[in-house]
């Protein structure tokens, strides 16, 4: 079991609240999942040219400075950066791919957790409501934000295996379900090029997300073929720079409702992750069906 | 009438006050406000009570319920009236999947749509959804009747026993051993009655029955040797 929470403003005066719309909802899916949890927030996007990358060490202590003057002064890249409890949260005008290539290079022991223009990952082992805190979710502004609470089934319980996991540029994946064929996919994966940080199923939904949008499926083209080749349980959700998109296996024995009024998509594992939503009451309230996978995006709009 | 706040009280306390009713009944009407998608709201019943919930209810709302009337004006999450044996389950609005599982008796009627497994093993109840319905709906389905307004979703009937099913709308795609069966006069009578009790105004004579054929392996008298 675990949980799922997501929300998308279609009411931009919102977004200075979405923190505090979005505790409540995370908080609410704890039965389902109280071994971690984790949410990516969309929001304070940097320009054209620049790359936000969200940094986690396993040492608390770690030297973000340190980390922050080399970039400057070795590859004279021009840097804003700032902690948010166990992680960073870096701003660096760079290519993607340098960038990676020097952390890998010059700070092997530093995770990234995210790459893009405007997400940011955050997570960790834990109630939700204690992550919340940490990061100090109830203060954060942004356009759209997806959450997981974990009760983990497939692998261990760390901070790797929660999600959200990355799945390339301003992308995520949350997960409910298990996945049966996730051993061979990610041996097939690993030979086309895909690393993996752990045995979690969902990373391997994730790596093949990424693999996919590597070949240059859209996201539309690559969720069709994750129905064809995932096979197991899922609801996923799936979060891109300008939305989220919400798609469910065809067996659907994984819970999925989704809640839409003038000012916000939202969508929960449970309706009681809902509830504190403002003017749920009249909101239209459904239930995603089966292989079917349902995008809301500002360009759509 | 005595009306509990979920907002207040807490389910236990609710389902408690509920089931206080069975041994002497002194409140035949209850109102339970704020459900706010909580589940197993007013399970177990075994009174002739008439129970409104305002608002939407989460998993397994009047589940095993026995003589009590319960209406729903909001939404269900899964295992609606799961195992009812007798009474009635009205929700205004749409359920998630498996409603009304196993159930053995009583009247169960969806105003909206039902999701996947729709009477999943069904063991006598009568269920009347008004809109549609979603796949493997009445699998192993043994006894009652299942009435759908609307459409079936794919494998309707699949392996089922003696449940008569009837659909208005489109059928996805029939499960294994389930074919169409004519309509006879005794079916337009009991249709009849079946929609009469669940308030709906519809034609029976615009619906189609579906039932097993009954050629899958329980149905043949030659594999009883093999006990």
């Amino acid at each position: 079991m675990c949980g799922i929470v997501g929300l998308y403003l279609k009411n931009p005066e919102l977004e200075s609240r979405i923190g505090e719309l979005f505790k409540p909802m995370l908080i609410a899916m704890t039965e389902r999942g109280p071994d971690s949890a984790g949410f990516a927030i969309y929001g304070d996007e940097v320009g054209d040219g620049w790359v936000k990358l969200t940094l986690r060490h396993p040492d608390a202590e770690y030297d973000w400075e340190a980390l922050a003057t080399r970039l400057k002064n070795e590859q004279q890249m021009e840097l804003s950066w700032f902690q948010n409890a166990s992680v960073a949260v870096f701003k660096v005008r760079a290519e993607e791919a340098a960038l990676r290539e020097w952390l890998a290079e010059e700070a092997a022991d530093v995770l990234i957790l995210s790459v893009g223009q405007s997400i940011e990952i955050l997570k960790e082992v834990g109630l939700p409501e204690k992550i919340a805190e940490n990061f100090n979710l109830e203060g954060m502004k942004g356009s759209h934000i997806i959450g997981h609470t974990r009760m983990a089934t497939e692998s261990a319980v760390t901070m790797e295996g929660s999600h959200p996991f990355s799945t390339g540029m301003d992308l995520c994946l949350v997960h409910n379900g298990s996945l049966s064929n996730h051993n061979r996919l990610r041996d097939a994966l690993k030979r086309e090029g895909i690393s993996f940080e752990t045995q979690n199923d969902s990373e391997v939904a994730a790596g093949y997300l990424t693999w996919r949008l590597q070949k240059g499926d859209s996201l539309k083209e690559a969720l069709e073929h994750a129905l064809e080749d995932l096979d197991g349980f899922f609801t996923f959700t799936i979060g891109t720079r300008d939305g989220f998109a919400v798609m469910r296996d065809p067996i659907a024995c994984k819970p999925a409702v989704l809640a839409e009024t003038d000012d916000y998509v939202a969508m929960a594992s449970e309706y009681q992750a809902l509830t504190t939503l403002p003017g749920i009451e009249n909101a239209k309230v459904w239930e995603p069906e089966p292989a079917t996978f349902y995008v809301w995006e500002r360009s759509s709009n | 009438m005595k009306t509990i706040d979920l907002a207040e009280s807490s389910i236990r306390e609710l389902n408690q006050a509920l089931h206080d009713q069975a041994t002497e009944c002194t409140e035949r009407e209850w109102e339970v406000l704020n459900p706010k998608g909580q589940h197993n709201i007013a399970c177990g019943l075994d009174q002739n009570l008439a129970v409104d919930i305002q608002g939407h209810a989460g998993y397994f709302c009047a589940g095993m319920n026995k003589k009590a009337h319960v209406v729903v004006h909001g939404n269900v999450g899964q295992g609606v009236a799961e195992n009812m044996m007798s009474g009635t389950v009205r929700v205004k609005g749409d359920a998630s999947q498996a409603a009304g599982a196993t159930a053995h008796g009583g009247l169960l009627v969806i105003e909206g749509n039902a999701g996947a497994r729709c009477g999943i093993s069904m063991k006598g109840v009568d269920i009347v959804v008004k809109g549609s319905i979603g796949h493997m709906s009445c699998f192993m389905g043994q006894s009652g009747s299942l009435v759908v307004c609307g459409d079936a979703g794919e494998a309707l009937g699949d392996s089922m026993y003696e449940v008569h099913i009837y659909v208005k709308g489109e059928v996805k795609s029939l499960g294994a051993d389930c074919i169409e069966k004519e309509m006879r006069a005794e079916h337009i009578e009991e249709l009849t009655d079946l929609l009469n009790r669940a308030g709906v105004d519809e034609d029976p004579a615009s619906f189609k029955r579906y039932g097993s054929a009954r050629q899958l392996y329980n149905f043949k008298v030659d594999n009883a040797s093999a006990y």
